[in-house]
């Protein structure tokens, strides 16, 4: 068996599964956040439940339309906030000490290896990166979990990626997976696992492997997950103090697909409007596409090794006229280790936004919203028609260095890095 | 279990922000969402639809975000079925959890063209467009899932056992 399979066969109480196997799974944690929650709270309503499955296995994150960005989006909070003050949910987070909830969930020790995660946002994947079965799900889904504790799957295959070598300067997870999505394409991973494997994995930070686990979504896959090795028990020593179990795969597992990466040959990657495989490396790009604004943060990039090396880049110069560079932290903590370590101050006096995280401006919520036919450069995770204000505005993907050489430069090139 | 309709056709990668944009997903009122259903990329939709009507997509239908509202828009604009020759894996989930039929059919969805009139037997999996005089075979859904949509959805059919 794959680590998803063998993680499934526990959650579901069996020896074994097989691929394609309808199985109901127990699950660990059950998320949703203030936009996909209150569908959920209505259904969960409407089915007339009236307790919770455990009310310290629901997570529940008001960070997409917060501070509440208008009068429908505070009613949202409202109503989650009542529900969770109701069913007394011990991990409800709101303004003050909410984050992005795949960002805050790890950081939060909520998540542990070998544990059966769903999530109504579709990032939710983001958790293999700690060797956890974790998929998005609706809110329907969500609703169900909430009041059971169970959720039906159908195992899924996997593609076997096997990683070698070491990243050059100036690439990092996200110019991994933007790499991979550019090879297999947005449904190249289609229902199934993309398992993360080889020598190469040891040399990627945690933080590295949260942003390739947390796009695998955008390759169409199921869920991205990861091996447990010294780096992640390194994470997970201060975070997590129940027991868990780091699952690796058999020897003779089945793939549909074995793939090798080598990090070494990695380079600086975009992904061109409007699909998130419509990838190009820096160096492939010898036009300038001029920006009006970079975005810095999410949960696919708003962790603090991101907030550093993009700072690094920003210290001591300023964001082009006419850009709007945007830096928002994940979480709390994030932020708070932003001040402490300088690096606020780096982004204030560069000529940047510092915001206190949200969702905001990655699915064109607010905090940086764009006109007619303008173009963003941003560490977030797609960059569909319309995603990050009007439909005619184009989204451009890349990691946090090559966000903010673009915002100096003020266009993204290949000689942004010189 | 039969649906019968005129055909709206769309592209590969049919994206959930393209179904209902994240703007508007600040109510999760049916109607609401419906009066908004695929505005960015077909912005007369909402006037053209008929209840009972058939969305067609291509490759990776519903790909992108997890909202439910993007298949609670498609229904609540009066859509009876969605066939594309793959679908996203949340987003087919969803449809199945909230009742929406859906149908995996390559062939009927590179062969149906727009305002193409059609014909849905969900028990056996027969697709009929009657405009061309062609018939396309999709696989019946399992049991499980019939349940859930006759049911409509999965918290009735769950309480319903």
């Amino acid at each position: 068996m794959t680590i998803t399979q063998k993680i499934l066969a526990k959650a579901a109480g069996l020896e074994s599964v097989r691929a394609g196997q309808l199985i109901k799974a127990k699950l660990d944690m059950v998320l949703g956040n203030d936009i996909t929650s209150p569908v959920a709270i209505n259904e969960f309503n409407k089915a007339g439940f009236t307790s919770v499955f455990d009310n310290t296995r629901i997570s529940l994150v008001m960070d997409h339309f917060t501070p509440n960005k208008d009068i429908k989006a505070a009613g949202l909070t409202k109503q989650c906030r009542a529900f969770a003050g109701k069913y007394d949910i011990t991990n409800f987070f709101d303004v003050g000490d909410m984050g992005i909830e795949h960002a805050l969930l790890p950081e939060k020790g909520l998540v542990a290896p070998g544990e059966c995660v769903i999530g109504a946002d579709s990032h939710t994947c983001t958790y293999g990166a700690l060797g956890a079965f974790s998929t998005g799900v609706g809110s329907t889904d969500m609703a169900m979990g909430m009041a059971t504790g169970i959720a039906w799957f159908k195992v899924p295959s996997a593609i076997k990626f096997v990683l070698a070598g070491k990243l050059p300067p100036h690439t990092s997870g996200k110019d991994v997976i933007l790499h991979i999505i550019g090879k297999i394409g947005v449904d190249g991973a289609l229902y199934r696992s993309m398992e993360f494997t080889g020598e190469g994995v040891h040399s990627l930070t945690m933080d590295d492997r949260l942003t390739i686990a947390n796009m695998a979504i955008e390759a169409g896959a199921k869920n991205g997950i990861f091996e447990v090795d010294d780096i992640t028990r390194e994470y997970l020593k201060d975070r997590v103090s129940r027991p868990y179990t780091g699952f690796t795969a058999d020897g003779d597992s089945d793939y549909d697909e074995i793939i090798n990466i080598d990090l070494s040959a990695i380079r600086p990657t975009v992904a061109f409007p409007h699909l998130p495989g419509n990838t190009r490396t820096l160096d492939e790009i010898t036009e300038k596409v001029t920006i009006d604004q970079a975005v810095i943060g999410s949960c696919t990039n708003g962790r603090i090794s991101d907030m550093r090396k993009a700072a690094a880049i920003l210290n001591g110069k300023r964001v082009a006229k006419n850009v709007r560079c945007i830096v928002i932290p994940a979480t709390q903590q994030v932020y708070l280790d932003c001040i402490r370590e300088g690096l606020a101050e780096i982004f204030i006096n560069a000529g940047c936004a510092l915001s206190t995280p949200t969702c905001g401006p990655c699915l064109g919520g607010h905090m940086g919203i764009l006109a007619e036919g303008e173009r963003a450069v941003s560490t977030t995770n797609r960059n569909f028609v319309g995603r990050m204000g009007h439909p005619t505005s184009e989204v451009y993907l890349a990691s946090p260095e090559t966000a903010a050489a673009a915002a100096i430069a003020g266009y993204i090139g290949n000689d942004i890095f010189d | 279990m039969n649906a019968h309709g005129t055909a709206h056709k769309y592209g590969d990668n049919v994206d959930t922000d393209v179904i209902i944009p994240a703007r508007y997903l600040n109510t999760a009122d049916h109607a609401e969402l419906a009066k908004h259903c695929m505005e960015d990329i077909d912005a007369g939709f909402t006037a053209k639809v008929q209840p009972g009507d058939i969305m067609v997509g291509g490759a990776n239908f519903g790909c992108g975000s997890s909202r439910e509202h993007a298949p609670v828009a498609i229904k609540a604009s009066g859509i009876s079925c969605v066939i594309a020759s793959t679908f996203a894996r949340i987003f087919y989930r969803n449809a199945i959890n909230i009742g929406l039929p859906i149908l995996e059919c390559p062939e009927a969805a590179a062969d149906i063209s727009d305002k193409d009139e059609i014909d849905i037997d969900f028990d056996t999996g027969t697709i009929k467009n009657i405009t061309r005089g062609k018939t396309y075979k999709a696989e019946p859904f399992p049991d499980f899932i019939k349940e859930i949509i006759s049911a409509g959805g999965l918290l009735q059919s769950a309480l319903r056992s």
